[in-house]
């Protein structure tokens, strides 16, 4: 018999189900527990950068929206700086760059209020373009879904982007890009998230 | 600046996966295209870091964090506590585990949950808490009831706490369910049974710990989580390029 590894299995994951909120968003849920709960702003007074929207709705393979979903975003700040100890730089005071959004449940409308992150240096000294990277949890999601938004009005460095240019199918890679418009002087990104279907968004595993 | 290497890749087979037709809410929700397999880069290495300004001491006593003074919730009284390990068996310290769960009576404190059973006015269903600097966290709560739910037409949950926890990294993330030993409705369960093997589903299960008991007071059961592990080489390339 030949020797056993001694790593650990990492837990398996079970579906949040459809009352996430009372753990993760216990406001949404329908009560009041906590002195904070956590994830609601994600960059902070002090950020600098272009202050945006980002709104979508996440549609399931009937073309239905799903109402009972929770994403959690992460992001770098305007100068492409993650709020960690293993990025080098700083960010400002106050930014976190992580947010916790839920559905609309009457019409599973999501949206946070964030800043543009900027470029980030990827892998073998590959500028990675903008983006917000997404994981996203719901009954019925065995596991959590990531993907990533980037920005359609940053095409020059999404064409660079090594992310982007490793999903082969070139079709599907418009799944990942969020739409630019504005409404009332506000920025706001269109990011609509299909879980299955022809034009499924792209998801990774990380 | 402690550079660590990346992330060991999830195995995929361990987890559920997406499409179960045995529970059947996945059916519509599950992607059906391959994942896209991504090296890890700056944005899977980092995550969101917690500290103690974020939450209050008893937000991991849900026998408390919600009562009446001088009033406690219906139930069963149990401590759940344990260890938040790396595949490499390293604790995994400061890191936040969220849970949630229903009352004794097997009801949520949720808007959406229309169940018979009665709100306990006593019992919110939610708490968090750090791991220590050894990677060790605890919860004093009381044990959920079995609840019915849409799926065949004679479905029960097994008595479970929900789990969030976020690790090092957005590569760590991870929530899950535990459940509790000797639940005859575990081997039963829809949700359960996504895991395809039968010793990744004993991992999800919480055991019976007399030695953490509070004799005359409250039972305890322990549970492991256990994150990615990640290799203790260097990237091959300098994160920040050049
Ligand atoms: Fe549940």
């Amino acid at each position: 018999m030949e020797q056993k590894l001694d790593y650990l299995k990492e837990t398996p994951s079970q579906t949040a189900g459809p009352y996430v909120h009372i753990g993760l968003a216990p406001g949404a849920a329908g009560f009041d527990i906590y002195r904070q709960e956590l994830g609601w702003d994600i960059a902070g007074p002090n950020a600098k950068g272009e202050r945006i929207r980002v709104e979508g709705i996440v549609i399931d393979g009937t073309g239905s929206p799903v109402k009972d979903v929770l994403l959690e975003a992460w992001q770098a700040n305007s100068q492409g700086i993650y709020a960690h100890p293993e990025h080098d730089g700083e960010v400002e005071e106050g930014f976190r760059g992580w947010g916790r959004v839920i559905t609309d449940f009457d019409t599973g409308e999501w949206g946070f209020d964030t800043v543009k992150p900027g470029p980030v240096m990827g892998r073998n000294g590959q500028m990675m373009a903008p983006h917000i990277n997404l994981w996203i949890v719901a009954r019925g999601i065995n596991i959590g879904l990531n993907t990533r938004i980037y920005f359609d009005d940053e095409a020059e460095a999404n064409a660079a982007d090594p992310v982007i240019n490793g999903v082969e199918w070139e079709r599907r890679r418009q799944t990942l890009i969020a739409r630019r418009t504005e409404r009332d002087g506000q920025v706001v990104y269109r990011f609509d998230i299909r879980l299955q279907g022809g034009d499924e968004t792209v998801f990774f595993d990380i | 600046m402690n550079h660590k290497g990346e992330y060991y890749q999830r195995d995929r087979e361990w987890h559920p996966p997406a499409f179960d037709k045995g529970y059947k809410t996945s059916v519509t929700r599950s992607p059906q295209y391959a994942l896209i397999s991504l090296e890890n880069s700056p944005s899977e290495i980092t995550g969101p870091v917690f500290g103690h300004n974020d939450i209050d001491p008893l937000d991991n006593d849900l026998i408390s964090n919600y009562a009446q003074p001088g009033e406690s919730p219906i139930g069963e009284r149990i401590i759940v506590h344990g260890r938040v390990l790396d595949e490499n068996a390293r604790p995994v310290p400061n890191t936040l585990v969220e849970i949630w769960q229903a009352n004794a009576g097997g009801r949520y404190r949720h808007k959406k949950d229309t169940y018979l059973a009665p709100i306990d006015p006593n019992f919110g269903g939610c708490g968090r808490t750090l791991t220590d600097e050894n990677g060790y966290y605890y919860f004093r709560t009381v044990k959920p009831g079995a609840y019915p739910w849409r799926n065949y037409i004679n479905s029960w949950r097994p008595a479970h706490i929900h789990v969030s926890v976020f690790g090092a990294s957005f590569a760590q993330r991870l929530i899950t369910q535990l459940y509790f030993e000797g639940d005859p409705l575990i081997p039963r369960c829809p949700i359960v049974n996504t895991i395809p093997d039968p010793d990744a589903i004993q991992q999800l299960v919480a055991k019976l710990d007399l030695n953490a008991t509070i004799p005359l007071d409250t039972i305890a059961y322990k549970f492991d989580i256990v994150l990615r592990g990640r290799r203790s080489t260097l990237f091959e390339n300098r994160l920040e390029g050049n």
